[in-house]
């Protein structure tokens, strides 16, 4: 249970999440405009891009193929699907409406598996142009009290996919394992960098409260969630409000709230009975998209490997349980591949597992040591020529200089395993030194092992094999 | 007719003389640029007039025969574009003040396509604001007077470019046709005009009234040059989904053909209102097509009659979406106010003409929450019914003819206060806008006053080149009776 999950009472929670993804296309969703972030400002502009009067949208083939790639990897039925214009005024909104999909979304009905095994369902994934970016200037950063704002369109009309989830999370914990776990789907398909800090995934969480048994509550949009910790923060806090209100007699009212990442809190964007009237209508400058059988196929067969699916057989390939954070976290580094390549050499996988996962955070997917120093150094630990501590600074010294040999590296480091006789002698002198110690730990107090333990590896300079001194002390104890 | 010297010719007699050098691009131009400037200050035809452009193109034109490249099949011949049509770097007002000052950075695909067979640009024409009305009476710039009759309409909305070709001003003209807006002028004007399948010819840079009625057609003097124009415009264009996404047959070939066997539907339940003048034409018509070996057959198109008022929920609330864009932010008229949504409404406001602003309301409150399903909603299910009931007649008949507008020119200011009289213009036109299919009017002799009427061929998606046998062999009658 994360911090996140302490609710008062019996109270339960219930989370939906929208999350808006750009496609990593080429071009932009109905121009040919390139579709690419951090260039000058309002330089990938054309035409369509800046709802110039006579200008027409035409549908990038490109981005439904990606759209389909996140709906099938999303279990997805993908559908003959339309446009719709969702009208609206606001400066960085070039045509006064966006074209987004309505009624009639590409894909539908699917789940996405949390790494426990739980299934979040995803009523639908559909496309959408993205809006320019407005920056306002003033003390705030906000619109209000803003004195100037500043419009970039180079973001107006990149695709979107945005994904609703059903209102299926239970818990922040959840609703950060599904953001996780959708942020590696989406990178593994390369439909999307997924990159929370730079825009390119947004999300938005719908939250209620309730009793157990209760229909669903009174929800809150809650937008502006930049980061995945802060899904949680933010969800977690909206949560106590709600229960607040409703303990104290008030109720909850239906808006929008924003998340301030500085103060922690959500605050009223806007609320329900102010919210824009978007006039939703079929967009006559397209046609219907009809995605024929041959090409869903197409795209369903040629999708890689999904996290799940890497997780499972890391898993198998290890030992480790499929949702273990080692086996977690390395699949989402998308180094498993590395770890299954130390095994395919003659390695032990499941030390390669661990030494990748405590080691390996800031390499990248081709981890800069070769397999085979990896496999080695698992085979002198697995066979006790050295122990993990001594491992862990060769493993050190094999990342800082790209490799080497292992059994040289111990050699030169002067690391030996000590045969169990010097150990048992080295573990004797301990308990003398440490004889509260000892007494304490005969007397049945665990921790008290520590001391002793430590005198030992002091003695050794931590040659010693920590299990194996464990296993003495306990044998001597009994 | 008031064109001296240029409309005894047609837009393929032009072309053949610059291409084999019996004549100049620079001579056909300035005989147009003289009757232009005897003429426009009483018509008013045109929001503006690119007579240095005009001159560098058709020197342009000549310099490529000089040198033995073919400029293509409408070289030299000039043509007028109505004021809706983006032109890289040529100011496009659609006779709205809230685009003031505006200059397309491009060209509408019909643009370049007609500048790539050899045409010559010679202005853009007047029209009602944004498309919207039927007497060019909306025109922020000021009305277009009928060439015929400087007192009455030319009809409209795209009334300039119709008054262009009627009085000579250009071979040919462009316009657009959302609800009879290239047909009803050119009846009132008495010239050609055609409004093709929806997806026909590109809409790309034709700024958008109600994007799925919207149509671009051509105004000429003859219905062989609206083959040839239609011929050189139309086709797919990738920058218009909505374009159909296959080549047409030429329009040209077909003309000699002849209607004998052809069946002419005759539409008993057409609404009434049509003056006996109007009518009479109507039957002259019916009369010739009969002599001319085709038979007339009774249909009914039960649905025909709800066209108006489905066309006044779906136009206004795809033009209220349409307009939104004019907003103050990035071109165009911008009144500044304390903040953006005041500066949206001061802009607005004074952008737009009433007529405008009264599509504008009716399409949004059409599109509502409460209100979409028994206003837009609905219209949706009558354009599908006018839609089917069309398809029933067709399979009795291959074309059918109507009158284009109910009445002859009308003066100005006779409608001016009573918008739905004005709208009642284009009772005959609209249905076929609703449906996507092609319509088009050929002159067919005088009514009330001496002045123009039109009679109205119509025909299922895709039958051009039946409905332009139809229209030729009208035509034909015509010069025989004469």
């Amino acid at each position: 249970m994360s911090a996140y999950d302490g609710l008062p009472g019996e109270w339960e929670l219930v989370v939906g999440l929208e999350v808006h993804v750009e496609l990593a296309t080429a071009t932009k969703l109905f121009s040919a405009s390139p579709n690419r972030f951090g260039d000058e400002p309002n330089t990938n502009i054309d035409p369509v891009t800046l709802g110039l009067p006579g200008a027409l949208p035409v549908l990038n083939e490109q981005a439904v193929e990606l759209a389909m790639r996140v709906g099938l990897a999303l279990n997805c039925t993908v559908q003959p699907c339309t446009f719709h214009r969702k009208n609206y005024f606001y400066p960085d909104m070039p045509k006064a409406y966006q074209i987004s999909q309505y009624d009639q979304p590409l894909n539908v009905d699917g789940f996405l598996e949390l790494p426990g095994g739980k299934r979040i369902g995803i009523e639908r994934a559909h496309m959408e142009e993205d809006a320019g970016k407005s920056t306002h200037a003033g003390a705030t950063g906000r619109v209000h009290g803003a004195t100037a704002s500043l419009i970039d369109l180079n973001r107006a009309g990149v695709p979107l996919v945005e994904i609703v989830s059903r209102p299926d999370i239970r818990s922040a914990d959840e609703a950060r394992q599904y953001v996780n776990e959708l942020r590696a789907i989406l990178v593994a398909v390369e439909a999307s960098d997924a990159k929370m800090e730079e825009g390119s995934m947004r999300v938005d969480a719908n939250v209620s409260v309730r009793l157990p048994g209760q229909p669903l509550g009174t929800r809150c949009e809650i937008k502006n969630v930049n980061s995945v910790r802060s899904v949680g923060r933010a969800i977690e806090y909206e949560a106590r409000r709600q229960i607040d209100l409703i303990e104290s007699g008030q109720s909850v009212r239906q808006e929008t709230r924003h998340w301030d990442e500085n103060d922690g809190r959500t605050h009223t964007l806007r609320a329900k009975e102010d919210a824009d009237d978007y006039r939703y209508f079929l967009e006559p400058d397209l046609v219907p998209l009809a995605p024929s059988h041959e090409w869903i196929q197409r795209v369903h067969h040629a999708l890689p490997p999904l996290p799940a699916a890497r997780r499972a057989h890391l898993a198998t390939c290890t030992g480790f349980a499929p949702d273990s954070e080692a086996v977690v976290s390395v699949v989402e580094r998308g180094q498993d591949h590395y770890v299954l390549a130390v095994g395919h050499v003659g390695g032990d996988p499941g030390r390669a597992l661990v030494y990748v996962k405590e080691a390996f955070a800031d390499q990248g997917i081709e981890p800069a040591v070769p397999a085979l120093d990896i496999a080695a150094l698992t085979n002198l630990e697995v066979e006790g020529t050295i122990t993990a501590t001594q491992a862990k600074a060769i493993l050190a010294d094999l990342l800082a200089n790209g490799g080497g040999d292992p059994a040289a590296i111990a050699a030169a480091k002067g690391f030996e395993a000590l045969d169990t006789s010097a150990l048992e002698s080295v573990v004797d002198q301990a308990i003398v030194e440490q004889a509260d110690a000892w007494a304490k730990f005969c007397a049945g107090d665990g921790k008290a092992m520590g001391a002793i333990v430590g005198a030992v590896m002091k003695a050794t300079q931590g040659k010693a094999d920590g299990k194996l001194v464990t296993a003495l002390l306990n044998q001597k104890r009994a | 007719m008031s064109a001296p010297g240029t409309s005894a010719i047609t837009a393929a007699e032009v072309a053949q003389s610059v291409r084999n050098g019996a004549t100049t691009a620079a001579a056909v131009l300035e005989a147009h640029l003289a009757t232009i400037a005897a003429r426009e200050p009483d018509i008013h035809a045109f929001n503006l007039v690119t007579a240095d452009r005009a001159r560098e193109r058709a020197a342009h034109i000549d310099d490529q025969v000089a040198k033995g490249i073919d400029p293509g099949p409408l070289a030299g011949v000039t043509v007028a574009l109505k004021d809706n049509m983006c032109t890289h770097g040529v100011p496009t007002t659609c006779s709205s003040k809230i685009l003031e000052g505006w200059v397309p950075p491009y060209d509408a695909t019909v643009v370049s396509v007609l500048q790539a067979a050899g045409a010559v640009v010679v202005g853009k024409t007047n029209l009602d604001e944004f498309a919207m009305g039927s007497s060019t009476e909306n025109s922020a710039f000021g009305p277009t007077r009928n060439p015929h009759d400087t007192s009455r309409v030319p009809g409209g909305s795209s009334g300039g470019s119709a008054a262009a070709v009627a009085a000579g001003f250009s071979q040919f003209s462009l316009g657009s046709d959302t609800g009879g807006s290239i047909r009803q002028p050119a009846a009132l004007c008495g010239v050609v005009g055609v409004k093709p399948t929806y997806g026909y010819v590109s809409r790309y840079g034709l700024v958008a009234f109600a994007s799925s009625l919207d149509q671009i057609g051509p105004f000429t003097n003859t219905v062989a040059d609206s083959a040839l124009v239609l011929d050189v415009i139309g086709g797919h264009d990738p920058l218009d989904s909505t374009s159909i996404p296959k080549a047409h047959p030429s329009l040209v070939s077909v003309l000699d053909q002849g209607v004998e066997g052809l069946r002419v539907g005759r539409i008993t339940d057409l609404p009434a209102g049509a003056d006996p003048d109007v009518q009479e034409r109507l039957e002259a018509a019916f009369d010739a097509l009969q002599s001319a070996g085709a038979t007339i057959v009774d249909v009914q198109v039960p649905a025909f009659t709800f066209g108006l008022t489905a066309y006044y929920l779906i136009a206004p609330a795809e033009a209220s979406s349409n307009l939104a864009r004019y907003d103050g932010v990035r071109y165009g008229l911008r009144v500044d106010a304390p903040d953006t949504n005041a500066m949206y409404g001061a802009t607005r406001a004074a952008g737009f003409g009433d007529e405008v602003k009264r599509r504008i309301m009716l399409g949004t409150y059409a599109l509502s929450a409460g209100y979409y399903d028994a206003y837009y909603g609905k219209a949706l299910k009558v354009r599908r019914l006018i839609h089917d009931d069309f398809q029933r007649a067709y399979q009795h008949a291959d074309v059918l003819l109507t009158p284009t507008s109910p009445s002859v020119a009308f003066p100005f200011g006779s409608k001016g206060d009573n918008p739905f009289a004005m709208y009642l213009c284009d009772t005959y036109t609209i249905p076929t806008n609703l449906a996507g299919h092609p319509g088009m009017s050929v002159p067919y002799g005088t009514g009330a006053d001496g002045l123009p009427v039109g009679v109205q061929v119509l025909a299922g998606t895709l039958q051009e080149p039946t409905m332009f046998r139809v229209a030729a062999a009208l035509e034909r009658s015509l010069g025989d009776s004469k």
